[in-house]
């Protein structure tokens, strides 16, 4: 593998344009919430937080211009995050819970705020 | 001895030396996403269990506060990676400028974040004995709640109680109303135990970047970071970007779904 000659400056006109379209992100994710998509808007929610993590990863951490044993810890930390979140969403979202007996017997006025 | 960017004897070349800084920091940070991947996976459990005082919970914090936030951190964000450019051009006075309007973009982050936990408080929003998630529909004037917004939480929380009686019919329960009431109250009380939770290790990491600010600060006055040496501005600039993206999920996760149905 080729060894790079000196570190990559990045240069304040691509942080700029980087800052701009995090803004422009944030202004539209709170504009798509305000809209009834349905089941979309947390997908519009995710979709747009997902690509500013990714513009944020890339430019302002250097992602881009990194070594590849670097690219491959980085991608590594994601993967892991993807077992965990799903496998056990996918435990969850297939498992019938059942009401569970002491639930229904236990009274109820425990729960009940004080007043 | 303070470190100038002298090459240490186990690396062969400058280069090889900041990569392996930046990959150790990158090894951290590994375990920084699995560290809050673990309450974004509680999160979505629990809301996916009790959407409706999950959506009620969520609309009870202040969009504007949480909006005006997002932006504060996305700006010191910039003007972090600012300092690390200007330290990588050898721009030696622009350096602790830089870092001295990170630091205090993100002191006003954490000034805001002060304001809606007191807000939440005084709503009587804290988990605990006095939670109670009607207190507002109930003490409209002390939460400066009045009009269409009013309107909208008593309909809201009316119902969620009737959503929550009806589960409870369905399981049995004598009383399914007032179960109903007290669950509802329960479920949006797990909302914010995980909003304190998870906005409270949010403004802890805040807290500890603001601490190395100040150090980076201190150092950057003498000149110490220039293309030679600049490893701390680099890795701090590094957690600095990450408690950003973390922020980037909690706020639409926290403050913004559910939020058409208001």
């Amino acid at each position: 593998m080729a060894e790079h000659s000196a570190e990559h400056v990045v240069s304040p006109k691509i942080y700029a344009a980087v800052l701009t379209a995090l803004l422009v992100g944030t202004v539209l994710t709170v504009e798509a919430a305000k809209v009834d998509l349905g089941r979309l808007n947390i997908v519009a929610a995710l979709g747009i937080a997902t690509i500013k993590m990714t513009l944020v990863i890339l430019f302002f951490m250097h992602g881009k211009y990194s070594p590849r044993r670097t690219k491959l810890v980085i991608a590594a930390g994601f993967f892991w995050l993807a077992i965990m979140l799903g496998l056990t969403l996918a435990d969850y979202s297939t498992r019938h819970a059942e009401p569970s007996r002491s639930q229904l017997n236990q009274p109820q006025s425990s729960l009940l705020p004080r007043s | 001895m303070h470190r100038t960017g002298e090459l240490f004897g186990q690396f062969q070349t400058l280069e090889q030396q900041k990569e392996t800084a930046s990959l150790g920091m990158w090894v951290f940070l590994v375990t920084e996403i699995l560290f809050f991947g673990g309450l974004f996976l509680t999160y979505s459990i629990n809301r996916h269990a009790y959407p409706t005082a999950f959506g009620i919970g969520g609309n009870m914090l202040d969009l504007n506060l949480g909006f005006g936030n997002t932006v504060v951190l996305i700006a010191s964000s910039f003007t972090m990676a600012m300092s690390v450019w200007s330290a990588q051009t050898s721009h030696k006075k622009l350096v602790p400028l830089f870092l001295i309007l990170t630091l205090a973009l993100g002191s006003v982050f954490l000034g805001i974040k002060v304001i809606e936990y007191k807000q939440k408080f005084d709503h009587h929003l804290i988990p605990g004995h006095s939670f109670d998630i009607t207190y507002c529909s109930k003490n409209p004037s002390a939460c400066n709640l009045s009009g269409k917004d009013l309107d909208d939480e008593k309909k809201e929380i009316q119902e969620g109680i009737e959503a929550e009686a009806d589960e409870a019919k369905k399981q049995g329960a004598a009383n399914p109303e007032e179960v109903g009431a007290a669950a509802l109250n329960a479920h949006a009380q797990l909302y914010f135990s995980l909003y304190f939770g998870m906005t409270g290790l949010h403004a802890l990491h805040m807290i500890v970047g603001a601490g190395l600010l100040l150090w980076l600060i201190l150092e950057a006055r003498k000149g110490r970071f220039d293309a030679n040496y600049n490893t701390p501005v680099d890795n701090v600039g590094l957690y600095w970007h990450f408690v950003d993206i973390v922020w980037i999920f909690l706020f639409p996760l926290l403050y913004l779904i559910n939020r058409h149905l208001a």
